[in-house]
């Protein structure tokens, strides 16, 4: 069943055909449609959206983090179709330390951007070719655009030593 | 004899080891060398050819590049964590610094989606004249772009005369804000201050020319034997692999991709403007030099057109407890002193929701994303900077070239690591 507000939504009806339980809700937000997905369906979605609905290009991936709600992580996905010219929103909400399939398979340009979210989320990716930090250096601890994450550094203290 | 090999095969795993997983991309059987031939060079962070802190690992065979692998982040400042803190008005001047080469058109971008998110009309002339100046801006993004590519490339006077021009429109900038580069000019409700008087001579006497000095610039190099060899036929990549990586802007008008958000999604009103889209088919690093000099032309095209038909009307919108008051109005009117009291202390509350507004800059879709869930200070707000994806085309660019052809590359991407790394 697809949600009500999307009405007739062509590129919503041909996902819904290919991949039943994919849309789980739908919002119309001011600057277009935002599909939220199943998040063990992302991958065929998006392989749908990309092979048939006709969003080819791809622009970029962002995470919000929503903390102290539970499910705590939105994994936002900007999709642009050249060929209609139109622009989606594709949002997988994700429960801390919850895994999530990478979609580099479908576009190559998802590699940095999901490296970027694992590094500054700490939401790991299943599948993804390079797992690893992107803005960070290599040993640094924490996820800096955690809500919990301090953004004037840890107090330190003489008397913890 | 054994001893050799077995030194050939650590190499080997120490060379894996150092590179890391490059997988996806596929040397060809001939390039394919043994191990011991293989080199790994650093090149960067401090190249200058980098333009910026970049660093890009090669493996080179000789002169010839076998895999690049980008590695960013040096200049990673926290821009996104540091305007989850502040309020809507003080994200601003953070907007400034991530392209330091477009302020004004991120300034757009970020006015443009908080005022979608509160249902903001701005008046037409407000409206124009971000028109104006994003165009001078744009002006300004390439002339710093071919100075530097150039002078990458080894021909410098060109980069003098780039940065003559570009300092004519830092002085114009400087008249309107009081900044050279940082402006934090274009704001949420319309713009900072009145518009300077005399703004409407300085804009056209320097309108009168730039015209010949695009010209210029062109007839230096577009039949210099030295800047053709060096640029045509070199940094191609498939439109479809750069369509994959989520490359934007000049670099898939030069693959003959007709796009231009402000074509396609008008905003500020660009569509009462005649324009055109340059295109180029050739997909190498002349092509992007020929439509980036077009693009020069079709911003004066615009910029004159704004200052021939300018509309008259307020320089901000209409929205008291959103937009600073008159500093005038302040003295005599007790509203106007609570407004601004209220808008400085507390900041203003924008309607919970999101948005993601795009805008034409220099190097290609640039995105804001902006969560509120209806309090003073934005919730998240995500930059989709268009060098962040078209530093990713860097590797297929450069793999299977010489070392000298990747310089000329990078400066055809045009990225501002700023604007990588937020």
């Amino acid at each position: 069943m697809l949600p009500e507000v999307l009405g007739e939504n062509p590129t919503a009806l041909a996902v819904n055909e290919r991949v039943p339980d994919g849309i789980i809700g739908a919002t119309i937000a001011v600057d277009g449609p935002v599909l939220f997905i199943a998040p063990e369906r992302i991958v065929s979605v998006c392989r749908v959206l990309k092979d048939e609905a006709g969003f080819e290009c791809f622009s970029a991936i962002t995470g919000v983090d929503w903390w102290p709600q539970e499910p705590r992580f939105e994994i936002v996905y900007f999709l642009r179709s050249l060929r209609h010219n139109t622009r989606l929103r594709l949002s997988v909400k994700l429960a801390e330390g919850e895994p999530l399939d990478s979609v580099t398979e479908v576009w190559r340009g998802a590699n940095w951007y999901e490296r970027e979210v694992f590094d500054l989320f700490g939401v790991p990716f299943r599948n993804h070719p390079n797992l690893e930090r992107i803005m960070m250096p290599a040993d640094w601890e924490g996820h800096p655009l955690r809500k919990d994450y301090p953004v004037h550094g840890h107090r330190y203290s003489y008397q913890d030593e | 004899m054994i001893e050799g090999k077995a030194h050939v095969e650590s190499l080997d795993a120490e060379h894996e080891l150092a590179v890391g997983d490059v997988s996806g991309i596929d040397v060809p059987e001939e390039q394919k060398v043994s191990p011991a031939r293989r080199m790994t060079l650093n090149m960067g962070p401090q190249h200058p050819s980098t333009h910026g802190v970049l660093r890009v690992v090669l493996e080179l065979d000789g002169e010839t590049i076998l895999k690049a692998r980008p590695e960013i982040g040096y200049l990673h400042t926290g821009i996104e964590k540091e305007a989850e803190t502040k309020k809507y008005q003080q994200v601003v001047p953070l907007t400034d610094r991530v392209d330091y080469l477009s302020n004004l058109i991120n300034n757009l971008c970020y006015a443009l989606a908080v005022e979608r998110l509160l249902s903001l009309e701005i008046p037409p002339f407000a409206q124009w004249m971000r028109v104006i100046l994003c165009e001078l801006q744009r002006i300004e993004s390439h002339l710093v772009w071919l100075g530097t590519h150039a002078l990458d490339i080894g021909a410098m006077s060109v980069y003098f005369y780039c940065f003559r021009e570009r300092e004519e429109i830092l002085k114009i900038k400087e008249m309107f804000s009081g900044q050279r580069m940082m402006t934090s000019y274009i704001r949420p409700g319309g713009l900072a201050l009145e518009p300077p008087r005399g703004w409407h001579k300085m804009i056209s006497k320097f309108m009168e020319r730039i015209p010949n000095a695009v010209d210029e610039f062109e007839n230096l190099l577009a039949a210099n034997p030295i800047w053709v060899n060096r640029t045509k036929g070199v940094g191609r990549v498939p439109l479809e692999v750069m369509l994959d990586l989520g490359v934007t802007g000049p670099l898939l008008r030069a693959a003959g991709l007709k796009i231009d958000v402000r074509k396609d999604t008008p905003y500020s009103s660009y569509e009462q403007f005649d324009f055109e889209v340059p295109t180029r088919t050739a997909n190498d690093v002349y092509a992007r030099f020929e439509v980036r000099m077009e693009e020069m032309r079709q911003s004066i095209r615009i910029i004159n057109q704004a200052l021939a038909g300018m509309p008259s009307g307020p320089w901000k919108a209409n929205a008291p407890h959103i937009v600073l008051p008159d500093r005038e109005n302040m003295k005599t009117h007790m509203e106007s002193l609570i407004y601004h009291f209220k808008i400085v202390t507390e900041g203003f509350r924008v309607p919970a929701g999101s948005v993601y507004q795009v805008v034409e800059s220099p190097r290609g879709e640039l995105g804001y994303y902006v969560v509120s869930d209806s309090t003073a200070n934005p919730h998240r707000v995500f930059m989709r900077t268009p060098s962040f994806g078209n530093l990713q085309s860097l590797g297929p660019m450069v793999e299977n070239g010489l070392i000298a052809d990747s310089i000329a590359a990078m400066g055809s991407i045009d990225f501002v690591l700023g604007d990588v790394d937020r």
